[in-house]
């Protein structure tokens, strides 16, 4: 009889610390203690603290372990699972109080404001185990559906709860269904688009990774509504667990029923296959996909015709996000108004962000729509680390922009995000400090996005490649204030011209940093200064000869000999060699070298 | 799948087995489980409680955890009902044997065994 579950998280960032290595050694201690029988190891999908991962929660008790190592597997099976002795040194508290007694779980600061509709699921149930997803009220919103709604029912309550694309467009679902749904073919299909490409976005993942049956479960309802017989889930090959889970998934509810042919008796069958890609960025706007999944190269097409008309191989498509999707079965079985009771007025719902960069808890979060950033940052994420300064948070990856502090209050959601120059995106959020250059940052995702151009229009292919050589010049050093206006030129040029969502959106990141960050980018123009000291080519290390006790350390340390001076004497710095790695400053124990 | 009827069983089948990880009930019972408790035979009674009080429908509302030493070691095995707004019950030297009645009259009839307990434990070693 099974009297404690431990839960111990199997998304990819516990994994890889190890997590899968620490269930197999419970197993092994929990045999060797003959507790087997008694204590049942589940592991599930993401519990959203990543940053102290591994992570692993006991029922009934509720004990929250984290930062858990295999050596612990012992102590924790000989002490808490057989003698109820709770191993105080794992448990998770949170930062900066000493709390004697933890608190509960949901009483955490992360934890508290958090609503999980999209995360409901994960880590709490087995993702490879059909029949824990079907406990938690699994598949009982398409049984509803197939047995007491029709198609046109199916679609009123999508519109009515006012659920917009997760993917990053806003599109209302329900009225994109309300397309597809009205033309006439002989086949359509439905898309689940898997293909997470921003830099620190990882919610879509950590969904197929939890909760894979959620988004099966909600694409055999998208197929019903719009009279599609067959889905694909177009996911990246970089996402081995990702994919491994789906495929259980998808195994499972075929030999449940679940997916196949004449579900419930109902004459509806649905089946579901799901296709690899290379991972390319390009490849998650929708066109690219579908040429992707057509098995040519993925390249957008212009759009309209739009796929909800002519998709894949020219049927009436939908594609929707994996997120958008892991909402749909609740909002079936729970009602639209529910949905819609919870948001904005035009932004309903919840929405997940990956918190990373500068923040003391990152990981996963799930918020309603209208929490401020003030909010996500500071009371879920804990703040940022070492006590430094709030500087702007990015969203919208690649495609979005810098909200700076001023913007701290926003209300998250569609609408305000566009109108303060960012965007939802797909849910990335990274936050910065005082010690990241603004520059630097619109720089590094421009490096991607001409990384990532396909190369099929020239607006994209070779305007962002302009722009990167602009923004080399500015953290080179070398540009004039002329130049900043000419960068501004292009970005409004490229955004016009492009043919898809990757080019059009590029320059976002360098249009507002310059909108809200312009003195930095006139720091670096004209005064040829980095003010947060990154860009290299705008430092100096210099030595301060009133400090320097001439013990040569930086001289032994310098990796290019560039550091001279005579024993007890004070040293100079050769600027014209000075690589700029900062190797003196770090080693230096007399505060003696300076960056400028 | 056929039917919704045919979920629903999986459903119910699997409810009792993931309710567990919805976290404490109110009302526990928890098991001595120190080294004491188990050389004196707390595992029997801790597993006769885990599987009766799912047996008798009461898991949704009861919860069994297992503690350390609560420094009685001579009474070992020692079980204590919380049940909320009420004075905990400590019963001493339980057996499997004793599970059934503990149950039935303490947790579903509201009237806990008296002769159980640490109280007519200690009026008898009077």
């Amino acid at each position: 009889m099974i009297r404690t579950h431990v839960l111990i998280c199997g998304g990819t960032g516990c994994n890889s610390s190890g997590s899968m290595k620490i269930a197999d050694a419970l197993a092994v201690e929990l045999a060797k203690a003959g507790l087997q029988e008694e204590v049942q190891v589940v592991r599930t999908g993401c519990f959203g603290l990543c940053e102290r991962g591994p992570v692993m929660i006991v029922y009934p008790e509720g004990t929250f372990y984290a930062h858990v190592a295999v050596e612990d597997a012992p102590e924790l099976v000989n002490e808490h699972f057989l003698k109820g002795r709770i191993v105080d040194r794992l448990i998770y508290r949170e930062q900066g109080e000493e709390q004697v007694i933890p608190p509960a779980l949901s009483e955490t600061g992360f934890y508290k404001t958090q609503l999980r509709v999209a995360l409901r699921n994960c880590g709490v149930i087995d993702p490879e185990n059909i029949e824990e997803y079907i406990a938690l009220d699994g598949y009982a919103a398409l049984g509803k559906v197939l047995t007491e709604m029709t198609p046109e029912d199916v679609i009123k309550v999508m519109k009515e709860s006012g659920l917009r694309g997760r993917g990053g467009g806003g599109f209302p679902t329900g009225l994109k269904w309300e397309f597809a749904a009205k033309n006439i073919s002989d086949e359509k299909y439905i898309i689940c688009n898997a293909d997470e490409g921003d830099p620190g976005a990882f919610m879509d993942r950590s969904v197929l990774e939890g909760d894979p049956h959620a988004v099966l479960e909600a694409m055999a309802i998208a197929g019903y509504a719009i009279g599609a017989g067959k889905g694909y889930i177009y996911c990246r090959a970089e996402y081995p667990i990702a994919v491994k889970r789906l495929n259980i998934a998808i195994g499972q509810a075929k030999e449940y029923g679940l997916l196949g042919e004449d579900i419930f008796s109902s004459g509806f069958g649905f089946d579901i296959e799901v296709r690899l890609g290379a991972g390319a960025f390009v490849c998650g706007e929708e066109t690219a996909l579908i040429t992707s999944i057509e098995g040519n190269r993925g390249e957008p097409k212009a759009k309209p015709p739009f796929p909800a008309n002519k998709g894949l191989f020219e049927k009436p498509t939908i594609i929707n996000n994996v997120e958008t999707l892991a909402n749909i079965p609740q909002i079936i079985l729970k009602g639209a108004a529910w949905f819609a009771s919870m948001g904005t007025e035009k932004s309903k719902g919840t929405k997940v962000f990956a918190l990373g960069g500068k923040i003391v808890n990152t990981g996963l979060v799930e918020i309603p729509l209208g929490t401020t950033l003030r909010e996500i940052i500071f009371d879920i994420g804990g703040g940022i680390p070492g006590g430094g300064a709030f500087k702007a948070a990015q969203t919208g990856g690649p495609s979005g922009g810098c909200i700076p502090a001023e913007h701290l209050d926003t209300a998250i959601d569609y609408d305000n995000l566009t109108a303060i120059g960012s965007m939802m995106g797909s849910g990335g959020m990274i936050v910065m400090d005082e010690n990241n250059c603004m520059v630097d940052i619109a720089r590094f995702f421009l490096d991607f996005t001409v990384d990532e151009s396909c190369g099929k229009c020239t607006p994209c292919r070779v305007g962002t490649r302009r722009l990167l050589e602009m923004l080399d010049k500015i953290t080179d050093g070398n540009a004039t204030l002329e130049d900043l206006d000419k960068m501004e030129e292009l970005c409004n040029y490229i955004k016009a011209n492009a043919l898809c969502a990757l080019g059009q959106t590029a320059p976002n990141p360098v249009l507002s940093t310059l909108r809200y960050f312009r003195n930095e980018y006139e720091a670096h123009v004209v005064d040829k200064k980095c003010p947060a000291g990154v860009c290299k080519k705008l430092l100096r290390y210099e030595i301060l000869s009133d400090k320097c006790v001439g013990c040569t350390l930086c001289a032994r340390k310098c990796p290019v000999n560039c550091i001279s001076g005579t024993v007890k004497k004070p040293h100079d710095i050769d600027q014209s060699r000075c690589i700029k790695c900062g190797a003196c400053m770090d080693g230096c124990k007399f505060n003696a070298i300076i960056k400028k | 799948m056929k039917t919704l009827a045919e979920l629903a069983e999986i459903r119910e089948k699997m409810k009792g087995k993931v309710a567990l990880r919805e976290g404490s009930n109110e009302t526990r019972i928890v098991v001595g489980m120190a080294t004491c408790g188990i050389a004196a035979g707390a595992r029997p009674v801790l597993g006769a409680f885990v599987e009766k009080v799912a047996q008798k429908g009461l898991g949704d509302r009861v919860t069994v955890t297992q503690t350390g030493c609560i420094g009685m070691c001579r009474l070992e095995p020692i079980a204590e009902v919380f049940e909320p707004g009420k004075e905990r019950v400590t019963y001493v030297m339980v057996t499997p044997e004793m599970v059934d009645r503990i149950l039935d009259e303490h947790l579903k009839g509201g009237k806990p065994v008296w002769e159980f307990t640490i109280g007519a434990q200690e009026k008898q070693g009077e």
